[in-house]
């Protein structure tokens, strides 16, 4: 496999743009004549760059909305609003022919390593799936010899093409999950979880192998986890999910280090940290109360019904994801500051 | 870093016999249509009043399985106890008949899960789940009953718990619904709290609150726990001691700050290396090369030399046996000297 | 269950999570024995299951016994059961014919032999035909859901709804031609158009069950058709639990055909069906009993047999029922 750099592709310009884009799942009653009573705001209005060659990690507890930001990107579902572009192009338009070229473009690696692979297949027809969908991306003659190739890639054995999934472990599933996402030679793709199954032990290997992968073939990578250690480690800008929203993003950096949004700060000190040493010195914020229902989330700031920090004016006033005067990266709150014990 | 570096506290150290709760050489295999899985193979660990004790391990090693032939609700068949001894206060727990063995399970050691939604009965409201414990073998009446779920609830830090005690399990979050399992758990006032996994599926902001609980819990109704899991940060912020599993064996066993400030067996040591740490940047993550071993032919001598980076001759050919390195501290590992040492640098 | 809740639930949980502890987890030790290399599958397992079944055993040797004699009945006896004699009315037994004669003169061992061939054929030939309409309505309804599917579940509710033997009999009434070939298509196609409902659900539910699978995704992000994704995916899925309840259908339909003919309006002589021999039977059952109990008892152990071998498999299949 050689990387997909061409003179014109420089790293570091935009490669995919989302704009405000929404997911609202309706809740209907009834079986005939369907009524809709409410919608469950899955993704509601999330606006983010990735570039070329860069890892953006994006973090959020369950419910946030980032896995069906996912599959809004893959087209899985379609979105109530909103705009997407790869490339320039306009994902959620195209179809047809430009919808393949698009697809061929951007891949997912996904969470399950057990229900991902289709368990009736051998591993050779797994890897080449892609290539009966898009026969032009491999002559027939080639893709045993390709397919091939992306086991040894991603560090299987080559030989063991007709073997099916259920004689793999965990891990070396998810490297048959990650040699299918790479056979159409795609700049981006999607993680969502990508190691969350897998035991701790594999965890590093299979992290290791991603990291490999975008050096050589510099993929851009989108990396959805909630393992937040896991998300800093590979990353380099994160975005912090919350309700539906982005409300917080910047590079790992000024995350990790400079957070200037309550439910940030909160996020990262809720992580343990492998260090019995710290255990005291640790100071945890205590968020109180559980994450509300997506289907009816709280007026203005949706963080506020959980914050320490909520005014009147947070009922009122939706915060903008924009730079604050605390910290120059965006961040969705009234009073975004620096939280003092970590500066 | 010197050996007089490391930290000397292994919680409490009691004579022999006198632990509260005690598994020596315990043997367990599940026979299955495949072939016989060697499951525990002598595992040993003591717990002491008022300690927590970690019970770290990937899937496969054995860490649930031990509690589990604690609680003695293991399936039998499969599971087949070959040996060992489980003794709390001193009785053999497993010579003992079911009906003392009943007494034991629930009143003295009580047990919570990973996952409370299929833990709890959805039929059913969650202030009676907690009550019919109470009814059942407190001999409550139903009034008294209730008061005393209320109370738990209460205890739990489950908010406004009067009203919600006609409220059914999938009424409540994730958080809500583990906290009511730790409160059923709770009903008898155990002295012993299995806990496994039981943050595992929870998000980390009420991870966080979980385990603050189960430590203010311990602290105040004065228990010992047992905390099963796979994850070192969370054990990290609560354990006193912690015991590494692998392959059906306690590897390592130490008190939790030497062992996190210098492993002294090698898969311990590979599993601290190969985590990402969120105070620590730029780091390389190593690895533990292959996969754990399949239970049903554990390697030969030390069932981690296919792994193991300090692997020679000797590890293929002997099983190692505990290593005492002081403190209180073991490690079955041939080299767990040479290994601490190389940590510690 | 226990007295106690806590130990009750966790009874069940150390049921459901197998020796490896974690559900979900990678399991070492049997579900899934990723490192012993040898491949385990949900047939390899129904396979060791059925393996030490009796009725598995015994249900299938009647199975391979009546499909040999419907397609080599010479095999079985030398015979002829056209071969009718009248002056042998009610014989004793003789020569080959073992049971002795029918009312017609007839070698009722040899009539019940060819009477399989009739009998097979319509069983087998209406479980194929359900199967095709099952798969095609089930699948679609499956998988494309929403009014397609509104819509389907609409008609299978219907034609459910439809008593099968009355509904075959009206229609079988049209059927005017006497020929051996129209009436047995005309009987394969009533049974099939009535029959196919139960299979289509089955189908229904397993084709939704395996759209949901993340395979399933991961396909249609590769831009698969859902031609492809049907095709590759979801009916390989589909297929056994379907194989199954046709095996028992097979089973119905061949009680169903012996039915009609015994009524008169299923297959007519010259075809040789056991149907029509029971009736005969019937007609004679006082001077001789034989006639009727020979093939009724070939019809019961065939309908019996298929019913069972079907049923040992959905068990075998069914991991719950292990």
């Amino acid at each position: 496999m050689t990387a997909p750099a061409s003179p014109t592709k420089v790293r570091g310009e935009t490669i995919l743009a989302v704009e405000n884009l929404v997911k609202h799942f309706p809740i209907t009653r009834g079986v005939v004549f369907q009524k809709q009573i409410g919608a469950v705001k899955a993704v509601d209005g999330v606006s983010f760059e990735l570039r070329r060659g860069e890892t953006l990690g994006i973090v959020g507890e369950s419910g946030c909305g980032k896995s069906t930001l996912a599959r809004l990107l893959m087209r899985l579902e379609k979105p109530t609003s909103g705009k997407a572009t790869l490339e320039g192009r306009d994902l959620f338009k195209a179809s047809g022919a430009e919808l393949r070229r698009l697809r061929r473009n951007m891949q997912m690696v996904l969470q399950d390593p057990y229900t991902s692979l289709n368990p009736r297949m051998t591993v050779g027809d797994i890897i080449g799936e892609p290539f009966e969908i898009h026969p032009e991306a491999a002559p027939k003659g080639s893709r045993q010899r390709r397919v091939q190739e992306l086991l040894d890639v991603v560090g299987l054995n080559p030989e063991h093409i007709n073997r099916y999934p259920h004689q793999f472990s965990g891990g070396q599933r998810q490297r048959i999950g990650i040699a299918r996402a790479l056979a159409l030679r795609p700049e981006v793709i999607v993680c969502d979880e990508p190691v969350s199954a897998l035991d701790v032990s594999i965890q590093a290997q299979v992290i290791n192998l991603l990291e490999q992968l975008q050096d050589e073939l510099g993929l851009s990578y989108i990396f959805i986890a909630h393992d937040l250690s896991v998300v800093r480690h590979i990353s380099d800008r994160v975005a912090v999910m919350y309700l539906g929203r982005i409300v917080e993003i910047g590079t790992e950096d000024e995350i990790y280090e400079r957070a200037t949004h309550p439910y940030t700060q909160a996020l990262l000190s809720a992580v343990p940290v492998p260090d019995p040493e710290l255990r005291d010195s640790q100071k945890m914020i205590r968020l109180v109360g559980d994450v509300p229902s997506p289907a009816n989330p709280p007026s203005g700031c949706h963080f506020r019904t959980r914050c320490w920090k909520a005014q009147e004016v947070c009922a009122v006033e939706d915060p903008a994801t924009v730079p604050r005067a605390a910290d120059p990266h965006p961040s969705a709150c009234h009073f975004a500051e620096l939280r003092p014990a970590a500066a | 870093m010197t050996q007089s570096a490391v930290h000397p506290t292994p919680a409490s150290p009691t004579p022999e016999g006198g632990h509260l709760l005690e598994v020596r050489d315990l043997h367990v295999e599940f026979r299955t249509t495949e072939g016989v899985a060697k499951v525990i193979n002598g595992v040993s660990y003591h717990l002491d009043a008022g300690e927590t004790l970690a019970v770290l391990g990937e899937s496969g090693s054995g860490k649930s399985v031990t509690a589990q032939a604690i609680m003695g609700i293991l399936d039998t068949p499969p599971a087949v106890i070959r040996s060992g001894q489980i003794l709390y206060r001193g009785r053999d727990l497993l010579t003992q008949p079911e009906e003392q063995r009943r007494q034991v399970r629930g009143k003295e050691i009580a047990m919570i899960f990973q996952d409370a939604l299929s833990a709890l009965n959805p039929t059913f409201p969650v202030g009676w789940q907690i009550g019919e414990t109470l009814r059942q073998r407190a001999g409550m009446s139903r009034g008294d009953a209730r008061r005393r779920a209320v109370e738990l609830m209460d205890l739990v830090k489950i908010p406004a718990a009067a009203t919600r005690l006609g409220d059914y399990p999938h009424q409540f979050s994730g958080g809500m619904r583990q906290r009511v399992m730790i409160a059923m758990a709770l009903a008898m006032n155990p002295k012993v709290l299995i806990a496994d996994e039981p943050t595992t599926a929870l998000d980390v902001t009420v991870q966080a609150q979980i385990m603050d609980l189960l430590a203010d819990l311990r602290r105040d109704l004065d228990m010992a726990m047992i905390l099963i899991t796979h994850d070192l940060g969370v054990v990290a912020g609560v354990a006193d001691r912690i015991a590494v599993m692998y392959a059906g064996r306690i590897v390592e066993h130490a008190d939790v700050r030497s062992l996190y400030k210098a492993p002294a067996h090698p898969y311990t040591k590979g599993l601290l290396e190969s985590i990402p740490r969120m105070d620590v940047r730029g780091q390389q993550l190593s690895t533990i090369r292959g996969l754990p071993p399949n239970l049903m032919r554990i390697p030969s001598g030390c069932p981690f030399h296919p792994r193991c980076p300090y692997v020679q001759q000797v590890c293929v050919d002997v099983v190692p046996h505990d290593l005492v390195l002081g403190d209180g501290r073991t490690s079955a590992c041939h080299f767990a000297q040479e290994v601490r040492d190389d940590s510690a640098r | 269950m226990s007295d106690f809740e806590t130990v009750a639930a966790s009874e069940d949980q150390a049921a459901r999570r197998g020796p490896s502890g974690e559900p979900g987890a990678p399991n070492q030790v049997g579900g899934t024995s990723t490192v012993t290399g040898r491949p385990r599958s949900l047939a390899g397992d129904a396979w060791r299951d059925l393996r030490r079944k009796p009725i598995f055993w015994i249900s299938l040797a009647l199975v391979v016994l009546f499909t040999a004699m419907a397609a080599v009945p010479a095999l079985f006896t030398s015979n002829d059961p056209t071969n009718c004699v009248l002056a042998r009315q009610h014989a004793a037994p003789s020569g080959g014919a073992i049971f002795g004669y029918d009312f017609q003169g007839c070698d009722t061992y040899a009539r019940a032999v060819y009477g399989a061939r009739a009998s097979l054929l319509v069983g087998a030939l209406s479980a194929l035909l359900t199967g095709l309409i099952a798969l095609t309505v089930g699948m679609l309804s499956g998988y494309f859901g929403r009014w397609v599917d509104a819509i389907l579940s609409r008609v299978i509710d219907i034609v459910l709804g439809i008593p099968l033997l009355l509904a075959a009999i009206v229609l079988l009434k049209r059927v005017a031609s006497d020929s051996s070939t129209v009436r047995i298509a005309s009987v394969i196609f009533v049974l099939a158009v009535l029959g196919w409902t139960t299979a289509a659900r089955v189908v229904r539910s397993s084709v939704i069950t395996a759209k949901e699978q993340d395979y399933v995704a991961a396909a249609r992000m590769l831009g698969a058709s859902n031609g492809r994704i049907m095709w590759r995916h979801i009916l390989p899925n589909a297929l056994a639990p379907a194989v199954v309840v046709l095996t028992i259908a097979l089973g119905s339909f061949i009680a169903a055909e012996a039915t009609l003919s015994f009524l008169g309006i299923g297959l007519k002589e010259p075809t040789i069906s056991w149907g029509i021999d029971i009736n005969n039977g019937r007609v004679h059952m006082r001077e001789s009993a034989t006639p009727l109990i020979v093939p009724s008892t070939f019809l019961a152990l065939t309908v019996l047999a298929f019913i069972m071998l079907g049923d040992a498999i959905r068990d075998a299949f069914d991991p719950k029922l292990r």
